[in-house]
Order: structure tokens, then sequence, then C-alpha cells
């Protein structure tokens, strides 16, 4: 069985982002970039399934500018066999993805695609849910746990009120949430390794998709600044200005 | 211009969230139709008719919608979008799980999670775990929403009229079935309704030490929440996360327990009205957001609170 996996480059999460003066989005030159926290997860989730016997071959995704190699060979250091580049320098929304990946799924066959169940830049969480649609196929979103068994696959979903768990037929796509995995560092040698690995790169109209942005963002601002800082000495301080000042309790 | 709305709701309860998005819907203006699909749902189809501003309700009851799963709902929802200029859903689980399905099978762009309608094609949503703020406008002929419902006021859960309609069901798409579920029994409010909610961080130091928040929690009739880190050391289950990756809550108090304050956890608490942040690190980050700020040793301050909240005959609300 193969399984395709979707990496996205991202801000590094531990970079307080700016907005830009001229409001059109968020600072990224001279930005650290890293691979999306949970692409790592379903990236080491699809490892690990190779690792228990359960799955051939692991291919990697990225989708966008140049630099989105960098990134596949990130995955492909963590031990992904082989990596794809749909190379763009056009804005790429969640439903072009979906429509990318889903012709390269045409492609490939996979049995299974997994994706972070959202990238930490644009917070949508679409994805992952827009290509299981276009493909027809179920979906596991927000994954805690993926077994096989009697050609289906049971997926345990991180929901509101606790885990639930649902059986899919295969080929399914599933989407990782946190506590899925933690996801392994790639070792010097296989970050040697991974510089022979291949990485085949398409363009978009090979894949003969419109993958035009559909929403226009009209501007991108600070959010409202909150009023913080105030200090009580003591319990007894805290709990008076509850009562009476803030009227909370 | 009208709206449908798909309900998130089980065991016969319509959703707390769906009243926050009936406000948002009613933001645009027009008629608001609610779809409760479900297996058994005509008591939640039946509350849904009771919400103040629903027009009309839409009841597919049938085996396969049970637990809502999004390979069988999706396909009714899209054949019902097309009477409709949006489809709004509310951004938990359900409505993040279903709305990018049928987005993608009307070939439409989803907007995730708006705080604010600024047009009936322009919504502001937050972007980077909430550090900016992004206005967008869509171009297509149906916009597809979830809505934060913390964003939104609640409109009334009764006073209102609307007819039930029952509509023919689609068929089982055979793709996926329900196995079981695992829900966390609590005595407490939910955290995303919770009118007062104290939540522990890393500072708590291990699980069992979570009972000093819950002498807290009991004294306010308080939900217990946990930031991330607390979540990741195992000292509570996910569901008690707070934050960008966990729940995003805006209750009137918040009290923060040895919570740092990673962005990510204030994306998802600093629209709570009231901030407490208890932490003996002054340097800490939440204590820039919070109105009081106590600079002690949690484990001195809780017991000394729980002794105060007695003293003064403080009770939950």
């Amino acid at each position: 069985m193969k399984v395709l996996v979707a990496v996205k480059r991202v801000v590094d999460y531990n970079v307080k982002v700016r907005v830009k003066a001229d409001q059109t989005g968020v600072e990224t030159a001279n930005v650290k970039m890293s691979m999306n926290p949970f692409d790592e997860i379903a990236v080491e989730e699809a490892l690990r399934m190779q690792e228990a016997g359960a799955v051939s071959e692991t291919v990697t995704v990225s989708l966008g500018v140049q630099q989105c190699q960098e990134t596949i060979r990130t995955a492909l250091a963590m031990g992904m066999d082989r990596g794809i580049h749909v190379l763009t320098d056009e804005e790429l929304q969640p439903l072009a993805v979906a429509k990318l990946l889903a012709a390269l799924v045409e492609r490939e066959n996979p049995e299974m695609v997994i994706l972070g169940k959202q990238a930490i830049d644009d917070d949508s969480n679409q994805t992952g849910q827009m290509l299981a649609g276009l493909l027809g196929w179920p979906q596991g979103t927000f994954a805690s746990e993926i077994t096989f068994a009697d050609g289906r696959t049971a997926v345990t979903r991180e929901v509101d009120g606790g885990l639930e768990t649902v059986s899919l037929t295969l080929p399914a796509v599933v989407t990782t949430d946190l506590r899925l995995n933690e996801p392994r560092y790639a070792s010097l040698p296989n970050i040697m390794k991974a510089k022979k690995k291949p990485i085949d790169q398409v363009s978009v109209e090979d894949l003969g998709v419109d993958a035009s942005p559909r929403l226009v963002t009209l501007k991108v601002e600070d959010p409202p600044a909150r009023q913080g800082g105030g200090k009580v000495a003591d319990v007894a301080e805290l709990v008076e200005k509850l009562k009476n000042e803030a009227g909370v309790i | 211009m009208a709206v449908l709305i798909i309900a998130d709701h089980a065991d016969g309860v319509v959703n707390a969230a769906m009243l926050n998005v009936v406000t948002a819907a009613a933001g645009l203006g027009g008629e608001i139709d609610m779809l409760v699909a479900g297996e058994n749902c005509s008591a939640a189809a039946a509350e849904a008719a009771k919400i103040s501003g629903v027009t009309k309700v839409l009841h597919a009851d049938d085996a396969a919608y049970g637990h809502l799963l999004a390979e069988n709902v999706a396909p009714l929802a899209v054949g019902l979008a097309a009477n409709y200029s949006h489809v709004m859903l509310p951004a938990t689980t359900m409505g993040k799980n279903l709305a990018p399905r049928v987005a993608a099978l009307l070939d439409v762009a989803q907007i995730s999670d708006i705080v604010e309608i600024v047009s009936d094609d322009t919504f502001v949503r937050p972007i980077y775990a909430g550090n900016a703020m992004a206005t967008v406008q869509s171009k297509d002929a149906i916009k597809v929403i979830t809505v934060r419902g913390t964003a939104f006021a609640a409109v009334d859960a009764a006073g209102g009229s609307a007819s039930v309609e029952t509509v023919d069901a689609t068929p089982d798409a055979g793709l996926s079935s329900f196995v079981g579920q695992e829900l966390t029994k609590s005595e407490r409010p939910e955290l995303t309704a919770a009118r007062v909610i104290v939540s522990g961080g890393r500072g708590m130091q291990s699980s069992e030490n979570f009972a000093l928040v819950e002498a807290i929690a009991d004294r306010l009739g308080a939900a217990v929440g946990a930031s991330r880190a607390a979540v990741d050391a195992g000292y509570r289950p996910n569901d008690y996360q707070v934050g960008q990756t966990g729940k995003v809550v805006a209750p009137e108090l918040y009290i923060a327990v040895g919570i740092s304050g990673a962005i990510q956890h204030l994306a998802g608490m600093k629209d709570s009205k009231v901030i407490v942040a208890i932490n003996k690190d002054e340097e800490a980050p939440m204590f820039q957001i919070a109105d009081y700020g106590l600079v002690a040793d949690l484990f001195n301050v809780l017991p000394e609170l729980a002794d105060e909240l007695d003293k003064q005959d403080i009770k939950p609300r």
C-alpha cells in the first residue's frame, strides 16, 4: 500500500508574526520557515505505518514556491521515500490545493493520503476534507489513532466531547491531530541520504487544474490590543476586586 | 438572500453554539433555515424550531445521518444549498469536519472561523493563531462559512416558532460507519459554554495537583481547562485544552494558573472579559494581558483562594 503525505511550508511556529505596514499580509521576508507542525505528525505516522509493514511506499508532496523543496527534503530526511513538488509562485488556497492533490492522486494511486488537520499560517482546516470530497473518499479528520483491519481503516478522532472512532473504506483521507504521535528528528546520516532521494517537479498546468484564488484578502490587521498588566498584592485583594470591581463572582 | 444553517446536535439536544450561529446569520439579513440531519433526531428538530430567528427547520431523519458522518450528510447539504446564498456551520469539530466537504462538492471556497461580518460577501477571520486578522471577500455564488461561536452573542433558545419540513434522505455513501465514542464525563459545564473557567498549566506539575484547580472551579461553578503544555505533559486529556489547537473560549472570568501564556494559548482565551493570572514568574507573558495578576506560588495561592471564597461566602452563579 502506498501513502501520500502533503506538507506545507509555513512561518515557523516560534516566530512572532508581524503584520505588514501596508496591510497586505504578514511579513514573510527573512523569516524562518519550516514544515507545518501538524504535517510533521502526518509524515511521522506514514513512516510508522511503513516500519510496521502496513505501507510499502511513502511519497511526500508540497505545493508552492521553489523553496518548498526544503520542506520536502525535511520529510525525506525524516524517512519518506520520494518527493513531488508542484511548483507555482501564485497564491494557493485550500480548494486549489485539494484539486491539485486530487490530480496527483489520479497519477500516484495511493490508498491513503495523510495531511495535517490545519496549517498554522491560514488556520483554515479545510484541505483534507475538500480532497476527500473531490475524490469521493471517506475522511478521518483530527486523528489520534489510525489502525488497519479487514481492508478498512479505523480512525479515532479528537472531537469536542472526547474521542470518536469511525471505520472507513480504503482508499481514505486522514488528517492528523496533536496526539497521534511525536514526530522524530532527522538524523545526520538521514539528512545526507535525503539529498540523493528523488524530487519530481510538476507545474499546475501539467496537472490541468484551475488553481486561481476564490477569496480576495482585502486587508490584514493587528488584532485589537488588550489592556492588561494590572496586579494585586494578595488573595484577599484578588477576591475583593473580582467581587466588587469586576463583579464577576 | 437566504442562509442555510447546518445544525450540530447530539442525543436530541442542539449544540449551544447554534444560538451564536443564528446571530451571525441574522447579521446578513434574509431568511434563516436550519437543517437538522440525524438518526431519530426529531427532538433536536423540535428544539431547533424554537430557536428565535429561525424561519424553517429542514428535518432529515435517516440511519445514514447518525453521528453526522460527513460522507453522508455532505451530499444532502449540497442538494439543498442551491436555494441559498450562504451555508453556515458552527466552528465545532462537527462543523470543521463537514463544511469543507460541502464547499468542495459545491466547488466554492470556504471561509473558516469568522468573527465578524462586514457585508454579505466580506468577513473577518483570525489567521496565525489570532496574531493577525484578515478581511476576506468571497467571489463565489454560495458562501460556505464556519462561525466562531464566542465572537457572536447567543439568540434566545426559546420564543421561535419555525415550521418543520421533512426532507427526503439521500442514500448512504457506504464509505464510513460509526464505531464508538468515549466522551469525557464531567459534572462541570462545557468549556465553550462556561461563564467561568479555571485553567492549569505546566506549573501544576502533576495530574494530581489539578485537584487544587478543581477546588476553585467547584466554588465558582467553573469549567476546568488546561494549556497545551499541561495536556502534552499528560496532566489533563486533550479535550481540556484551551488555545488555537484546542478550544477557543471567551468566558466572563478566566483564571490562568501556572500558565506562562504561549501565543497559541493566548489566542484561545484573550477575548475573555476578565482575566486573572497566577504565576510565580513575574515575566510570564500572561501577566501582560491579565486584568488581575498575582505573582505568587500557586501551591500557596490556590488553597488560600479556596478559603477566602468560602469566607466571603461566594457561590456559583
